[in-house]
């Protein structure tokens, strides 16, 4: 673990997120305890249902934990109103998804306008915030292009633009190659690889390997706890050539 | 400082930002959102219509009130609705000339009176003629009560009566292309030949669906009318203050009835009206009018209303992920409430600009079916007040989705299909 090197942005201290499905109480995440500090690079695996997702939604302050607790930038999220939360995922949050979710009848620059429409003081500068959000993801010369104008590496550039415009203290990707091709996803990982070396703290779910081996640490997920949290260097199950091994 | 600045400016471009996508939308569901908006455009189409009619009426009927000052009384025969009479034919009614004898001495809130009648005649100037002229007979206190303002020549007075004088319209001297100055000049009104002493201007549109503006009015005095056998008889008269109209009303009709041997109990053969009563006679009109148009508007905005609501329970189902994404990157409840309400608002006021459109067409429609309503226009305030409706069925259908929006959570949100 890459304790010490740098601020603490994460805390989770036993957290738990239990969904009741009739009588069935499903823990989707059964005590988790996690420090994350700044500039970290890091990876979160495993099957299908381990709750990487639920990790996601809570780190990402849309989901509350059912008990444990959350501090994040040293502030307690457990007690904020759901105002507050929505606050908290503006100024400090970056989510990049899956499937993109780009409005459609949005330009790329609008698109990634909308978290500063939100914010408190984003305003104003909104227009030359999200300028300068996608020329550094490389889409400069796509400003006014529509989503569907786009190939589906540009969208998810333009999904990590927005995610970086309000300039948060953690950017969260849930399998953010998951939809792209092998070459595209290369790209969209040299990009990640970019952010980092700039300083960008980043968390990334993925089913890939070869995906999580441009990261630096790497969380390995089963049944809502953590069974693995490893430097990417240390981590021989990656290494090897692959599945079933366990630690 | 700053802080202080943004709170405002939050809500602003949260207004801004919402007016842009509400009118993105409706603009990319240009069909639908029409269809679905087109309840309010009938209610605000029929609200400023039905207002423009009303406030034309109305402006018509008080620029009579101008021209004839409001103490005017206008007395006509009419059958009974009930009893034996109300079988008689129309003309059993009629007054004669002598029933108003002595009138004036019998009701002393009353100023002046005269008798009116009213016959068509062939009018005759030399080769001209004009068929069927109207030719109104009337007493020398006919021209205070009615002022009509002269163009040329001299009123009537009381040496006239008897006499075989008139007055034409300006219309008619042209028709009989007479000279501009026909003082003296003789003309032949059915078999009798009457010289011309003055002009005088044309009056203004009285009766409902009254006269079209081809028909020509000669003046003559009102004795004179019996050369043309019985005409039509009617009277109006000038209470001597508006305090007194009242008064003057009910003295005339004491007066008539004894005047036509009405028995007690029996129902009037006669209608005495003043203008004063015509006017609240048009306002209990007025508002039985806006009371049923109120109830269609009402009935039509509701029907729009629940267009409106369905159709933003349509867009919110469709824009779930949006709603989902919008609040994973920060917007709070209030700021989805904020922009549905405002698309379910902009939506009915689309439908309220085309509303007052069609509405517009409407009246100048209307306008166009009876000179009484010419005066008809849309009032800014009956705009204004369309809008208002349709601004609060927009707030009030709309509040539902939009807090059904609000209130999605984001997680699932994202994961709607
Ligand atoms: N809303 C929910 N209601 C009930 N159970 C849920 C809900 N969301 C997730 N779960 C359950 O929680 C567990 C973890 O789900 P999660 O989505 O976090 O898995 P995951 O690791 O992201 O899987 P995948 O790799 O397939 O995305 C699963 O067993 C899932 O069935
Ligand atoms: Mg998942």
């Amino acid at each position: 673990m890459s304790a010490g090197n740098g601020k603490l942005i994460i805390r989770l201290d036993n957290v738990r997120r239990i969904y009741k499905v009739g009588v069935e109480r499903i823990h989707a995440l059964d005590g988790i305890s996690l420090r994350l500090y700044e500039n970290e690079y890091v990876a979160v695996m495993g099957q299908s249902g381990s709750g990487k997702s639920t990790l996601m939604n809570v780190l990402g302050c849309l989901d509350r934990a059912s008990s444990g607790y959350y501090e994040l930038d040293g502030q307690d999220t457990t007690r904020l109103s759901d105002a507050e939360l929505a606050r908290v995922r503006n100024e400090r949050i970056g989510f990049v998804f899956q499937s993109f979710e780009l409005l459609g009848q949005l330009t790329a620059l609008r698109n990634v306008e909308i978290p500063l429409i939100y914010s408190r003081d984003g305003w104003l500068s909104r227009r030359r915030r999200a300028k300068k959000a996608l020329e550094r993801v490389g889409l400069g010369g796509r400003i006014k292009h529509r989503p569907n104008q786009l190939s589906g590496g540009e969208k998810q550039r333009v999904a990590i633009a927005r995610a970086l415009v309000c300039d948060p203290s953690i950017l969260l990707a849930d399998e953010p190659t998951g939809n792209l091709d092998s070459k595209t996803s290369e790209s969209i990982l040299e990009l990640f690889d970019q952010l980092h070396r700039e300083g960008q703290t980043i968390v990334m779910v993925t089913h890939e390997e070869h995906v999580a081996k441009h990261t630096k640490r790497i969380i390995r997920l089963e049944d809502g706890h953590i069974c693995s949290d490893l430097a990417a260097e240390d981590d021989i199950i990656g290494r090897g050539d692959g599945e079933g091994k366990m630690l | 400082m700053k802080a202080l600045l943004s709170a405002p400016l939050v809500f602003v471009q949260l207004l801004y930002q919402s007016m842009y996508l509400a009118l993105s939308q409706i603009w990319a569901n240009k069909m639908r959102s029409l269809l679905t908006t087109i309840g309010i455009v009938i209610g605000v189409a029929s609200v400023t219509a039905v207002i423009a009619a009303l406030t034309g009426l109305k402006a018509q009927i008080l620029s009579q009130v101008e021209t004839f000052g409001s103490n005017t009384i206008i007395v006509q025969p009419q059958r009974p609705d009930k009893g034996p009479q109300s079988h008689l034919p129309w003309w059993h009614f009629r007054f004669k000339a002598e029933e108003f004898e002595d009138i004036l001495d019998h009701c002393p809130s009353l100023a002046r009176c005269s008798r009116i009648s009213y016959t068509g005649q062939n009018v005759r100037y030399g080769e001209r003629s004009a068929k069927d002229v109207r030719i109104v007979g009337v007493e020398p206190s006919w021209h205070e009560v009615e002022n009509r303002p002269m163009v040329l020549g001299r009123k009537f007075s009381i040496i006239d009566e008897g006499r075989p004088v008139c007055l034409v319209e300006p219309q008619l001297r042209d028709k009989l292309r007479m000279d501009k100055d026909c003082i003296g000049e003789s003309i032949r009104i059915g078999y009798n030949t009457f010289r011309i002493v003055g002009v005088i201007e044309r009056r203004a549109q009285l009766e409902l669906g009254g006269s079209s503006r081809e028909d020509y009015e000669a003046i003559i005095p009102f004795k004179m009318s019996s050369k043309f056998g019985k005409p039509w008889i009617m009277a109006l008269a000038e209470s001597k203050s508006t305090e007194m109209l009242e008064e003057a009303v009910a003295e005339i009709k004491f007066f008539l009835r004894r005047a036509r041997r009405i028995k007690p109990g029996d129902h009037d053969t006669f209608r005495v009206e003043s203008l004063k009563s015509a006017i609240k006679t048009f306002n209990e009109i007025a508002l039985v009018v806006t009371l049923v148009a109120g109830g269609i508007v009402g009935i039509s905005l509701l029907v729009g209303g629940v267009g409106i609501m369905n159709i933003m329970l349509v867009s919110i189902s469709e824009r779930t992920r949006e709603i989902g994404l919008r609040k994973a990157v920060g917007a709070r409840r209030s700021a989805i409430l904020t922009q549905f309400l405002v698309e379910a608002v902009i939506l009915c006021f689309v439908g309220g600009l085309v509303g007052v459109g069609v509405g517009k067409l409407l009246t100048l429609g209307i306008a166009g079916i009876n000179p009484l309503l010419e005066k008809t226009y849309i009032p800014v305030w009956a705009i204004a007040l369309s809008f208002g409706f349709a601004g609060s069925v927009g707030v009030c259908f709309g509040m539902f989705p939009a807090i059904k929006a609000a209130r999605l959570d984001p997680i699932e949100a994202l994961r709607h299909e």
